[in-house]
């Protein structure tokens, strides 16, 4: 316990002394300059731009917007769903569906081989963030909406993976027992064991991470993929920031509406 | 008419939750000073809601209700927490904070006088360790005072309750099945400490118990409620048999173990703003 | 021989709504699939191939070299510090709009029971704080960190001070709404006991509200605090400051093997903070 304070304190300390050398001054951050500048900005939003050519825009945004997450959610869980039968440990190779195998030898190590891979494979997915990958994807396809539903789809794979692969080890063992008792091969087990269990969860979690992915989708346009994202990006460069209130309504409204929806069907889900 | 003397005096009391659910239907009763009354009937005959009037944590819908000569609805903020800290209050399930520290708990009883600062500095530093000490000696578990609260048995953490009652020192001492929950070995000790400290100290006592015999051994006055009526208010010798049973007609029988649990109060007890 | 004729079996009601959402999800997916402009042939076209054998050869091996690594130290040390200081912040605002927004702190609930009865004007005006702080913590989250980010660095410059605001705010907002469900779901005995005996809403706060409530409490602004650190590196696409400015500069010059090692940075970065999360909850 006392050595777990000491490099407690120990990093709090270097922290501290971190930023004095930093280009964050706190003294400076925080100056009443600061937020007068932020005051004079804000003014300059209002009042809203609602003149027929920007709110064209600011719809034809969201409706694109809605679009890449709505596909970039569902290759999400394509991806995910492919990848983590083989990223859960009860499935692969330990705990029930594996206790009559032997425990050491070569077919044993072959089954972790999958699951070293698909687990390092999410874990890659997941850890370079949305708009990295959508950086990656604007280059190797070009810049529009398609970028951003791959970035999206492929990071929520990982994330999805990861959540979906630890429902599936938490999973009740008492249907897949008596399952097994009656002779049934792994796969029939998943199918009527597991499944059933765990689809509620993952709809659920499919559903919260729309909710989280609404709010990239709007802002990967930023790097050319897309969406309100884009018209934000131009509105703030040519300082319309008049279009830029209209367009955060635009996306204050989605997202709630989306917030929304996910909550709605998650009640009915679980 | 409102007699000083008195520590409560209801008047045609009724409380009702949302729009039909009739907890107390027309109470009216009055208790002296360093009396002591148990309170018997059976589940949801609105004993709880009884106690939770008597401790300002409920307002009547209707009827009036005099603590110490003072009109409860006069009571606000200050002036009610002040009325709050003379009435001290054991439950059931002990009701206290299980990741605190016993001390903390104990001393929580002194929240009515501390200032809020004070009370924030106490939790770094316990302020009055001495007065913890004698009250949980007083009680029966003096070794306990550093512990966290959940790592001590049912039976202890209720005395735990009843520390904290006495640190806080109030004019009245309510128990609400206080030993409802605790093996009956322990349950009739607990009630006589409950009884020693109002001997010793004068403060009103008022008890509700599921067990009728221990209403009956160790207390003068004996007050039956069934469905949020007085169903009779007398001494122990004049109860019979008969006025017994009808008390408990139709429900689980006496001394049953399912707490109030079911009592309506409860379930409404966050009532929702309608 | 006569069989018994099977009578009438009730049908439970047939409910509209499996074929409304499949319609609704139906009509969803080919607008969407057309409007996102999904054109999975891309990859196999030679433009796309060529791309992504660029792209793949670029990436590898990583940039280690010391001139590069040393580079991208402080801005390292940026993001970190964007992060903790942003998410102090979004403590600083969501604890106390997310205890406003608590439902039975304000309103309802047996605190608040025996205060309110009767007394109309006060409820209503615990209501519109209580709407006030739950639309304000709306607000914050529902406006992504980096459109906050943008405009702070229109507002105040570059630098790692809008990316700061921008955590602050967005973070705040999640925060908050989190914090009023952990608030939201403790035991509420041991309050209405310290409410009996005289202690006023602090003391209530303080002795038995946030004991129960410390676990979850800490748990959920240690994952805010890892997802800070991720934010912050991106937010320097803007020019918010950290690691973000970097990837863009990096990608721009096509210079993937620098792009790799920044994300073997930002990993092992995120993995430092995971770990150093597990012990302090570990401590609790």
């Amino acid at each position: 316990m006392a050595t777990n304070l000491l490099i407690l304190g120990a990093i709090v300390a270097f922290f501290v002394w971190s930023y004095r050398g930093a280009e964050i001054s706190l003294s400076q951050l925080f100056s009443r300059d600061s937020f007068e500048q932020i005051g004079i900005y804000m003014q300059k939003l209002f009042p809203p731009d609602f003149s027929a050519a920007v709110i064209r825009e600011a719809l034809k945004g969201t409706v694109e917007t809605f679009a890449i997450s709505f596909m970039g959610t569902l290759m999400a869980v394509m991806i995910a769903l492919s990848i983590v039968f083989f990223a859960a440990k009860n499935l692969i190779f330990s705990g029930l569906l594996y206790e009559m195998e032997p425990k050491q030898g070569w077919k044993r190590a072959s089954r972790m081989v999958p699951y070293v891979a698909a687990k390092s494979v999410l874990n890659v997915l997941r850890t370079i963030p949305e708009m990295v990958w959508a950086l990656i994807f604007v280059f190797l396809v070009g810049l529009g909406p398609f970028p951003g539903v791959l970035a999206l789809g492929v990071h929520t794979g990982g994330v999805l993976g990861k959540l979906f692969g630890e429902v599936l080890e938490d999973v009740d063992t008492q249907p897949i027992e008596s399952l097994q008792a009656t002779g049934a091969n792994r796969l029939q087990i998943l199918l009527y064991g597991i499944l059933p269990q765990v689809l509620p969860q993952f709809i659920s979690y499919t559903l919260y991470r729309w909710e989280v992915n609404i709010r990239v989708a709007a802002v990967l346009g930023f790097v050319g993929a897309g969406g309100l994202g884009q018209r934000i990006h131009i509105a703030i460069s040519l300082f319309f920031e008049q279009q830029l209130l209209t367009l955060i309504l635009a996306i204050y409204i989605l997202v709630t509406i989306v917030d929304y929806v996910s909550a709605y069907l998650r009640r009915k889900v679980l | 008419m409102n007699d000083l003397q008195q520590q409560y005096r209801l008047e045609e009391v009724r409380k009702v939750f949302g729009r039909h659910q009739i907890a107390l239907d027309g109470i009216d009763l009055g208790i002296q000073k360093g009396e002591r009354v148990a309170l018997i009937g059976p589940s949801g005959a609105g004993k709880t809601t009884l106690f939770r009037l008597l401790n300002c944590t409920l307002r009547p819908t209707s009827g009036k209700i005099w603590i110490n000569g003072e009109d409860v609805e006069t009571l606000h903020g200050k002036q009610l927490r002040q009325a709050r800290r003379k009435i001290g209050t054991v439950y059931q399930q002990h009701n206290l904070i299980p990741r605190l520290k016993v001390i903390h708990n104990v001393l929580a009883g002194q929240l009515g006088r501390w200032s809020t600062l004070r009370s924030l500095a106490s939790l770094a530093k316990p302020h009055d360790e001495a007065l913890v000490h004698k009250a949980l000696d007083q009680v029966g578990i003096p070794e306990r005072l550093f512990d966290r609260t959940d790592e001590l048995s049912g039976g202890q953490q209720q005395r735990v309750a009843i520390a904290r009652v006495m640190v806080q020192d109030p004019d009245v001492v309510l128990a609400d099945e206080p030993v409802s929950s605790v093996d009956p070995a322990l349950a009739s000790t607990i009630v006589r400490l409950l009884i020693d400290i109002s001997r010793d100290t004068g403060k009103t006592l008022v008890v509700s118990l599921h067990s009728v015999d221990l209403a009956l051994a160790y207390f003068p006055r004996v007050i039956g409620i069934r469905n949020g009526t007085t169903a009779f208010d007398l001494s122990p010798e004049n109860i019979s048999d008969a006025m017994l049973e009808e008390l408990y007609a139709g429900s689980g029988r006496e001394n049953s173990d399912t707490e109030a649990m079911s009592e309506p109060a409860n379930s409404i007890a966050y009532p929702s703003i309608s | 021989m006569n069989l018994p004729t099977p009578s009438r079996i009730r049908q439970s009601p047939k409910s509209l709504f499996p074929y409304l959402f499949a319609g609704l999800f139906l009509l969803a997916f080919f607008d969407s699939w057309q409007r996102a402009g999904i054109d999975p042939k891309i990859f196999f076209e030679a433009r796309g191939q060529r791309a992504l054998g660029k792209f793949l050869t670029g990436m590898f091996p990583p940039d280690l070299s010391p001139a590069f690594l040393s580079l991208m130290f402080r801005p390292a040390l940026e993001t970190i510090q964007i992060s903790i200081l942003g998410t102090i912040i979004a403590v600083m605002i969501g604890f106390p709009l997310g205890l406003l927004g608590t439902n039975t702190m304000a309103v309802a609930g047996i605190l608040n029971e025996a205060e309110l009865q009767g007394a109309p004007l006060r409820r209503g005006l615990r209501y519109a704080v209580y709407f006030i702080a739950r639309g304000l913590l709306s607000l914050f989250r529902s406006i992504p960190e980096f459109v906050w980010a943008f405009m702070f660095v229109r507002a105040v410059g570059l630098g790692p001070f809008p990316g700061v605001l921008a955590i602050g705010l967005a973070y705040g907002g999640m925060l908050g709404k989190v914090y009023s469900e952990i608030f939201e779901g403790v035991n509420y005995r041991p309050l209405e006991a310290l409410q009996s005996l005289g202690a006023n809403k602090l003391q209530i706060f303080f002795y038995g509200w946030f004991p129960q409530a410390l676990p979850n409490f800490v748990s959920y602004t240690l994952y805010r605090w890892e997802c800070a650190v991720r934010a912050s590196a991106i937010l320097g696409l803007v020019g918010a400051g950290g690691l973000g400015q970097q990837i863009e500069i990096s990608m721009r010059m096509f210079n993937f093997n620098e792009v790799l090692t920044i994300l073997i940075i930002l990993f092992l970065m995120v993995a430092a903070v995971d770990y150093l999360s597990a012990k302090i909850r570990a401590m609790l």
